[in-house]
């Protein structure tokens, strides 16, 4: 655990002073994806808190998941330019923004099927820290090993550690999806709808694990069940036809006639 | 050979459609319980001791020329498994790779072209020569690994045939069409190792040291990337890992393993010239990966115990039956479309089905058990 602390904790630092400038976790200006000549999203500006926890609301194709890969680097954007805790990352490939503890989840779960669950979380946490290349199996009471473990115990998969992730319930592969986003030292998650599909009590688990979160771990949660995303978050971003519509508190955004007319009231709850 | 998995392998019979190989263990690394020696399988001990004892048994032919060259394309299709099953990249470029090696302990070391062999002493020249090797390999992954599927057996195709073209036209080094004689290996212990014991024992050693050396890195923090990079690259790239660079540094590493067996190759035959590394040469390497099946390491040594058993013996069937001895490669062909076509995943996928069924069956009746 501590190898995995102290790589988050220099590369936090070294962020850290780039960071002091504007103060921002994440920030986005003006930030357009075209998928040919689909606007995905268009001039998307945004600035996210260390800490803060976000809610971006949208109907289906509003550019939502574009959105985070963008931010991520799984896709370049087109134009504008996304910042890190002050740092301009937008021409980074993906593995480097993450290595400055950004995270995510797949909205479509991107696991590894052929591997075990705890190889799964194993390789997250090894994933953001060094020895990515070491030629030497992991000891016994190796502090990845012990952190992955922990990992699974806290997404309550160790009963299911040793098998196949192809083998694992659609729900447990879900669980599986956030430990990998846990790994090593987060300082800011996306989590792209991390509810779909869930039960009832799979999603109370599943607002446990976020509001559970340490307070400094800022993350950004795409939800189309209302009752999780204003439950974990305390702003909220509406986009529509890949612009930012409205943002404002939960409150502020639930009562607010536009939306309603345009989301809510059009009876959509995914 | 082909009775046991390797060792470690507890789910030896992986659920059926699960084609790729997922290191040695459902265990978290690290998680074992019992020591190492403990969980191998009595099969490999009996494979062992036949092994180590099959030279008070076996004629020198068979020592040198069937089981000293099924370790040789063993290891060489070795590497090619660990890139194409652990990594997911299909690499034709494996024999030239270990022709490399070959070439270059020739070229560094002494030979029968005085000219052109600088006449190094063994322990320069064949640590010089792996790395060479390794490092033309290395180039290679970086050209290939932005590629995927057909583009990546197109692309190291390619450099292949450019390898061959380049070594039979090229005097200064390569020495062209004629390329190297009198390659021996050094005499180490005042042991000559090109006699057929001692080449037996030495081809035997290196190749389970290459087989070890697979299974270990497996299960590594490399190894076990590789598989993530080969199950899901996007996700690698989202956990902090450079999947380009993990692609390449896997070339590099079945560059190291081809380049010993390329070594090799050169002691057994005592020369080395384009054909070694010549197209006909280039495919086989493949369909001896493929036959004995990507699943596990020990796939590439079935496949080439076939091979070298067929290429051996099928002259002597063909002139049974009045046809041209050149006809082994037909019989080698249709092998292998019988085996592509009956079992995808080559020998090892035949027998992983083979025993799960026999898992299933109820042995009082024979029936299926589900
Ligand atoms: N890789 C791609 N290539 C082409 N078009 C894409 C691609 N990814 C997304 N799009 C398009 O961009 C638009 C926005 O898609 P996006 O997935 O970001 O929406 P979303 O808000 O996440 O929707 P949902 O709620 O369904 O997940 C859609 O019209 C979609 O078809
Ligand atoms: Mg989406």
């Amino acid at each position: 655990m501590d190898g995995a602390r102290e790589t988050g904790a220099v590369t936090a630092a070294r962020a850290g002073i780039a960071g002091a400038t504007t103060g921002a976790a994440l920030e986005l200006r003006g930030v357009t994806k075209m998928f040919g000549a689909l606007a995905a999203i268009s001039d998307v500006t945004m600035t996210v808190r260390p800490g803060e926890r976000r809610a971006v609301l949208g109907s289906n194709g509003a550019g939502k998941t574009t959105l985070f890969n963008c931010v991520t680097g799984d896709f370049l954007p087109t134009s504008g330019t996304i910042r890190l805790f002050g740092e301009d990352v937008s021409a980074f490939p993906a593995h480097e923004r993450i290595r400055r503890g950004l995270r995510r989840t797949y909205q479509i779960s991107l696991l590894f099927t052929g591997l075990s669950v705890a190889d799964n979380v194993y390789l997250a946490c090894r994933g953001v820290s060094r020895g990515r290349f070491s030629l030497l199996r992991p000891r016994k009471g190796d502090p990845l090993l012990t952190r992955s473990l922990e990992l699974v115990e806290a997404v309550h998969l160790t009963p299911h550690r040793d098998q196949l992730v192809s083998e694992l319930s659609y729900g447990q592969q879900r669980q599986l999806e956030i430990a990998l986003a846990l790994a090593g030292a987060p300082r800011f998650i996306l989590f792209d709808e991390p509810a779909a599909g869930l039960s009832p009590t799979e999603r109370r688990e599943l607002v446990a694990i976020l509001t559970g979160l340490p307070s400094h771990m800022g993350f950004v949660i795409i939800e189309h069940d209302m009752d999780v995303a204003l439950r974990v978050a305390e702003s909220v971003t509406m986009m529509h036809n890949g612009r930012v519509f409205k943002e404002g508190t939960p409150a502020e955004i639930e009562n607010d006639a536009e939306v309603q007319e345009l989301y809510l009231g059009g009876g959509h709850h995914g | 050979m082909t009775d046991t998995p390797p060792p470690g392998a507890r789910n030896a019979t992986p659920p059926a459609g699960a084609a790729r190989p997922s290191g040695q263990e459902g265990g978290a690394p690290g998680s074992e319980q019992k020591l190492w020696i403990e969980r191998i399988p009595a099969g490999w001990w009996a494979l062992a001791i036949v092994l180590l004892f099959m030279p008070a048994v076996a004629n020198n032919f068979w020592l040198f020329q069937v089981f000293g060259w099924t370790f040789i394309l063993g290891m060489i299709a070795l590497s090619l498994m660990f890139l194409a099953g652990y990594g997911g990249m299909v690499s034709l470029i494996q024999m030239s790779v270990a022709a490399m090696g070959g070439y270059m302990v020739a070229i560094l070391g002494p030979s029968g072209v005085e000219t052109i062999s600088l006449g190094l002493p063994w322990w320069l020249n064949i640590p010089l020569a792996i790395l060479i090797a390794a490092v033309f390999a290395t180039l290679v992954g970086a050209l290939a690994v932005r590629t995927e599927g057909i583009y990546t057996i197109m692309i190291t195709l390619a450099i292949a045939s450019a390898f061959f073209y380049f070594t039979r036209q090229n005097y200064g080094i390569f020495n062209g069409y004629t390329g190297f004689n009198l390659v021996v290996p050094p005499m180490l212990f005042g042991v000559d190792w090109r006699q057929p014991v001692a080449f037996y024992y030495l081809s035997l050693g290196l190749a389970v040291l290459c087989y070890a050396a697979v299974v270990y890195v497996s299960r590594t923090p490399f190894g076990l990337a590789l598989q993530g990079v080969r199950d899901n690259p996007r996700r690698m790239a989202a956990l902090g890992f450079n999947v380009t660079a993990h692609r390449i540094a896997a070339y590099t590493f079945a560059g190291a393993i081809a380049a010993i067996g390329g070594i090799l190759l050169v002691w057994q035959n005592s020369q080395i010239a384009p054909g070694t590394a010549g197209l006909p040469a280039v495919f086989d390497i493949l369909v001896i990966a493929v036959v004995g099946g990507l699943r596990r390491p020990s796939g590439a040594f079935i496949g080439a115990l076939i091979y070298v058993l067929l290429r051996t013996f099928s002259p002597d069937v063909l002139t049974a039956f009045e046809l041209s001895n050149e006809r082994f490669k037909l019989l080698i062909g249709l092998g292998f479309l019988v085996v592509v076509f009956f079992s995808p995943d080559g020998m090892l996928g035949l027998y992983d089905r083979w025993k799960a069924n026999r898992g299933r069956r109820d042995p009082l009746t024979g029936k299926e058990r589900e």
